[in-house]
């Protein structure tokens, strides 16, 4: 308690400014809540010996907020920010802006050394590494064993299940995402993928789409009129999904890794049912979404070479496996999926693994802000998607946010 | 010996209000022009070395999207409805305020609590109480209503917050124009058998026209760049954003200095043409 207290008033006190009398080099670290970051933190400042401090700033809980707080003090060049907790979609337009600092020799060595593929990826922009991927997420497929006996393996499949569950009077709803914002996006790239292709071309400077997104319209639209679809599908979160299946609503569900532990502390008579199974595709296995965080070093910071080595220690194998067991944030180094510790708090540690491999990366632009804005109010609501029609607006309002000529709602 | 006087004293005038001017002109002329110069330019944080000027290209973009106009559309609900509640109840609120015999000060102080409020707080406050689950107000709706998930029940809500607001600015406003209303001249009309509604009508009104736009013209000016409400109720969702919110969202959260600066450039305009509509149409009894 104590200690906490200290440690926010010496936050008070040296926000801003490097060095105090004490001569320890502060590092400010810029980071979504977590609860046990402190720990994380601690630890590290007692393994640096005197050569640096983090002190941990937390940011605004939700996405928007977090990269609203940091670009706006990046645009004014603020020397108060070390290390800086990233979306994993950002890293293209901070870089781009030339607001973060490329990661390279030794620093670059240390955070790819053992990083599971796909999420080093996401810290890569035109071939340059911006920053260590901390932690990553990606979503499976949520299903009740007690209604259906195997997991389906395509969204067919689950439109085929649900109206078998529906004409028995059983749960039926698939919950999606669907609501207007950046989830709708996140489930387009996911389908768009499975049937084949992509938002974007891989150079993120143009718009792809084409025949593979007409496909994935044409299914979302049916999944959306289905008897998979439950009526607030246009309104639902991740969170509203989690919560259709604790509450016993929906038989099926597609989100990240934390529903387990959200299930076994609200509906722990349903976790011995409640199973997971690879995120659906079309044709087969789906191409699941992939989250995640990753720590940048801030252009403006005073002290990059603390800064570095502050954030390399927060992601380091010690400090993920306390991350992925006291908050679930799944590791982004392999070797820590085989600690003992985390079989308990992951028991769908493999699933996770393998979603990995196949996981869907969002479009990589310094843009995906305005992109995924533009889809969301595209797709909104599902149900109305027309493949063609839509398809050609999603070009269109696409290709204008990747030349700032789009408008955000 | 007087004229050159007077001649000094205005030019000594002049010399004690040059700080300030220059101060306004720093503080106000400069930000105006630079967004008229954003404006003209594609200036886009996240492509720094693509930075050109493209002319009104900005202005086609901003003007030739349903965002904006939706924008526009909600804002001028927002503004005609909530400035027409607010006319009505402050011109109730300024009458019982000018007649109150006992407690005058009490019933002016209460009546001024809510301008008191800071804008955000108030603006959290109704959003917890239309939240279902934890509001008093949500509560008192059928179960299952979240009427900030709605377009037409957000801006019913964004209103209501606004009038609650504004309210007692508004009849501030009014109550210094009945004062303006000569007491001798409403007994006169009375001797000759007006009624109240014909006193109302013919002699209060028209004494107080000057004070009514000025208030009016105030109250549209301030509820046209109507921010903080939306931004606390709904930030925008559902399309509920009001121009100064998507101006917000292309600048901070785009970071599209160009188009951002564009929108407040079409806000100054449209600010403008309010005014002018105001002093032109109405405004025969203007102040001058």
């Amino acid at each position: 308690m104590i200690r906490t207290v200290t440690a926010a008033l010496l936050a008070g006190a040296v926000a801003g400014c490097g060095s105090t009398e004490d001569g320890i080099t502060r590092i400010n670290l810029y980071n979504a809540p977590q609860q046990n970051i402190q720990l994380i933190a601690d630890r590290c400042n007692r393994l640096a010996a005197g050569r640096y401090r983090i002190i941990v700033n937390v940011l605004p809980r939700d996405a928007n907020g977090q990269r609203e707080q940091l670009v706006r003090r990046l645009a004014a060049g603020d020397p108060g920010l070390d290390v800086l907790g990233l979306d994993v979609t950002w890293t293209a337009e901070l870089a781009e802006a030339g607001w973060i600092r490329e990661w390279t020799g030794s620093h670059a060595e240390r955070a790819r050394a053992g990083t599971l593929a796909k999420p080093l990826d996401t810290a890569v922009w035109r071939g340059r590494l911006y920053a260590a991927p901390y932690n990553t997420n990606v979503q499976l497929l949520w299903y009740r064993a007690d209604l259906v006996e195997r997991a389906p393996v395509t969204w067919q499949g689950i439109m085929e299940a649900a109206e078998r569950l529906a004409a028995a009077g059983k749960p039926a709803y698939g919950e999606v995402p669907g609501a207007q914002y950046e989830g709708l996006a996140v489930w387009l790239n996911s389908m768009v993928a499975a049937a084949g292709g992509s938002i974007l071309t891989p150079d993120g400077n143009a718009v792809a789409l084409g025949p593979p997104a007409l496909r994935a319209l044409g299914v979302m639209r049916a999944y959306a009129r289905s008897k998979a679809a439950d009526p607030s599908l246009s309104n639902t979160h991740e969170d509203e999904a989690r919560l259709a299946v604790e509450a016993g609503r929906a038989a099926f569900e597609v989100n990240w890794p934390y529903v387990y532990a959200s299930m076994a502390a609200n509906r722990p008579d349903l976790l011995p049912h409640f199973r997971w199974s690879a995120y659906p595709g079309i044709d087969g296995p789906g191409r699941p979404p992939l989250g995640g965080a990753n720590f940048a070093i801030s252009r403006y910071s005073e002290h990059p070479r603390e800064a570095f080595e502050a954030a390399l220690c927060l992601r380091d194998p010690e400090s993920q496996r306390l991350a992925a067991i006291k908050d679930g944030l799944p590791p982004t180094i392999e070797a820590v999926y085989a600690d003992p510790e985390l079989a308990q708090v992951y028991p769908m540690r493999q699933a996770i693994l393998d979603a990995l491999e196949t996981a869907a990366p969002r479009p990589k632009t310094p843009v995906y802000q305005n992109v995924s804005t533009v889809i969301a109010a595209v797709l909104s609501p599902p149900a109305e998607i027309d493949p063609p029609v839509t398809l050609a607006a999603l070009r269109r309002q696409i290709s204008d946010a990747l030349q700032s000529k789009g408008v955000l709602p | 010996m007087t004229a050159g006087r007077a001649r000094d004293e205005r030019r000594l005038a002049l010399w004690l209000c040059a700080p300030a001017t220059l101060v306004m002109i720093a503080v106000t002329g400069w930000p105006i022009l630079y967004s008229v110069l954003l404006s003209l330019q594609r200036a886009d944080l996240r492509f720094p070395q693509d930075q050109a000027w493209i002319g009104l290209s900005n202005y086609t973009t901003v003007l030739s999207s349903p965002h904006w106009w939706t924008a526009f559309g909600v804002t001028a609900l927002i503004t005609v409805v909530s400035v027409a509640i607010e006319l009505v109840l402050g011109m109730l609120v300024a009458l019982v305020m000018f007649r109150t015999l006992v407690g005058r000060g009490l019933v002016r102080t209460v009546v001024l609590v809510p301008y008191g409020i800071v804008t955000v707080a108030a603006a959290y406050g109704w959003k917890y109480a239309w939240t279902p689950g934890t509001g008093w107000l949500a509560n008192l709706l059928p179960a299952g209503q979240a009427p900030l998930t709605g377009q037409w029940s957000s801006i019913a809500i964004i209103i209501l917050a606004e009038v609650w607001k504004t309210t007692p600015f508004m009849a501030l406003l009014l109550m210094t124009g009945l004062a303006l209303v000569p007491e001798e001249l409403l007994r006169a009309a009375a001797m000759d058998g007006a009624n109240r509604r014909q006193r109302f009508t013919k002699i209060v009104l028209p004494l107080m026209k000057p004070a009514i736009l000025v208030a009016l013209l105030f109250r549209t000016l301030d509820a046209f760049r109507i921010f903080d409400n939306v931004y606390v109720l709904t930030d925008g969702a559902h399309d509920t954003a009001s121009v100064s919110i998507t101006a917000y969202h292309n600048l901070i959260g785009g970071l599209n200095l160009g188009i951002g600066s564009t929108m407040s450039v079409l806000i100054l305009i449209s600010v403008a043409i309010i005014a002018f509509v105001f002093i032109r149409v109405f405004g025969a009894a203007a102040p001058r």
